[in-house]
């Protein structure tokens, strides 16, 4: 008895292809808006409660990547960014993936209910649901508006992490949420200008397919001009100050340039110079989004010192 | 038939078990100190067994 053909496979997953299944660097952007939406908060958590609660909804945003893996394997074989993902790359089974998920989103929602409160839970569950449902299953696939909704998504750990502290949503929560949602598009579109064939082989209709390059830098500066306002304002509200405000000033100004520069250069101009400022302005979205939900960071601590704030 | 029979599976399956072993542990940690936390914050808690319970209990000045 000392044989079981069955498992004899030797390119068996490991465990790293399965916490591969979940995006961990996805995940890492989720722990972090979401660690700041409850540090932020009015109303402190004992440590543990917190730490549990941001490990759940970690978790929860875990288990929609994994669903999103399952339900995309045709995309990413396709895709020259995703083949190397561990359904494409057939270390993992659809099927695998797909229980995978469902075990781990039941999972985190419960305990994050039974650790924080049926509010975050019911967020959580909510902003799997919008993942995976209406945004992999129905948008990516119909329209290039995908990217602008689909965004929610990943906008909502701030405000699952704010319910965890209050139990509740405010136009605190409600702003972080809106920075993350409006940053979202040109973020991508900055991707899919230098991201040239991938997504026109996997058929999923991006702005530079559908409505062509021009018009999609024209969006690209017409959704900076939306985050503007939605940044400052976060400034004015209870958790911002003159550190954010400061921060968000010159964060703005420089993506707003970034964004001018996009706007009034063609393809031939990109083209020549291998899309470095489209690159430029993709990386400095990352570093954006980052600094502002930092400054509200130093926000909450200088107001332990009595400090920050208005 | 010693129970403990070797092959080659066990080495081959170990950091998948030791992943989930690790897992667990962690899991068990947290429940144990999210279950202090909470006790330590907690309003009201009731034992089940020998304590009187002041929910089952009937007030004397009300009858």
């Amino acid at each position: 008895m000392s044989d079981f053909a069955a498992n004899s496979r030797t390119d068996e997953a490991q465990f790293g292809d399965y916490v591969a299944l979940l995006k961990p660097r996805v995940m890492s952007l989720v722990v972090f808006t979401a660690l700041v939406g409850l540090l932020v908060a009015p109303v402190g958590v004992p440590p543990v409660v917190g730490i549990a609660a941001i490990l759940f909804i970690a978790l929860g945003g875990g288990a929609s990547g994994a669903l999103n893996m399952w339900y995309d394997a045709d995309i990413d074989q396709v895709m020259r960014r995703t083949q190397g993902r561990p359904i494409p790359a057939g270390k993992v089974s659809p099927g695998e993936a797909l229980t995978l998920g469902l075990w781990l989103s039941g999972f985190s929602v419960v305990m994050l209910g039974l650790a924080a409160n049926w509010f975050a839970a019911g967020f959580l569950a909510f902003t799997i649901f919008f993942y995976v449902v209406i945004y992999t299953m129905w948008l990516k696939r119909w329209t290039p508006q995908n990217i602008v909704i689909g965004g929610a998504a990943g906008a909502f750990p701030p405000m699952i992490g704010w319910a965890v502290a209050t139990g509740g949503i405010s136009i605190e929560s409600i702003l972080m949420f809106g920075l993350i949602f409006v940053w979202t598009p040109p973020h991508f579109w900055a991707l899919a200008l230098f991201m040239n064939s991938d997504y026109d082989k996997a058929r999923v209709p991006m702005l530079t397919v559908t409505h062509g390059r021009p018009h999609t830098r024209r969006m690209i500066l017409a959704y900076t001009l939306a985050l503007v306002p939605v940044a400052l304002g976060l400034g004015l509200t209870s958790i911002g100050g003159p550190v954010y405000l400061a921060v968000a000033v010159i964060l703005n100004l420089a993506f707003l340039r970034g964004a001018w520069a996009i706007w009034t250069r063609d393809e031939d101009i990109a083209a020549g110079d291998e899309y470095a400022v489209e690159k430029k302005v993709f990386r400095f979205s990352l570093l954006y989004l980052f600094l502002h939900f930092g400054a509200l960071l130093v926000e909450a601590g200088l107001r332990q010192l009595n400090m920050g704030g208005w | 038939m010693p129970i403990a029979e070797s092959h080659e599976i066990h080495q081959r399956r170990f950091g998948r078990n030791l992943g989930v072993a690790l897992c667990l542990v962690t899991f068990v940690g947290l429940s144990f100190f999210l279950t202090i936390s909470k006790l330590s914050n907690g309003g009201t808690i009731e034992g089940f067994d020998y304590v009187p319970q002041p929910s089952f209990t009937v007030d004397e000045a009300s009858q």
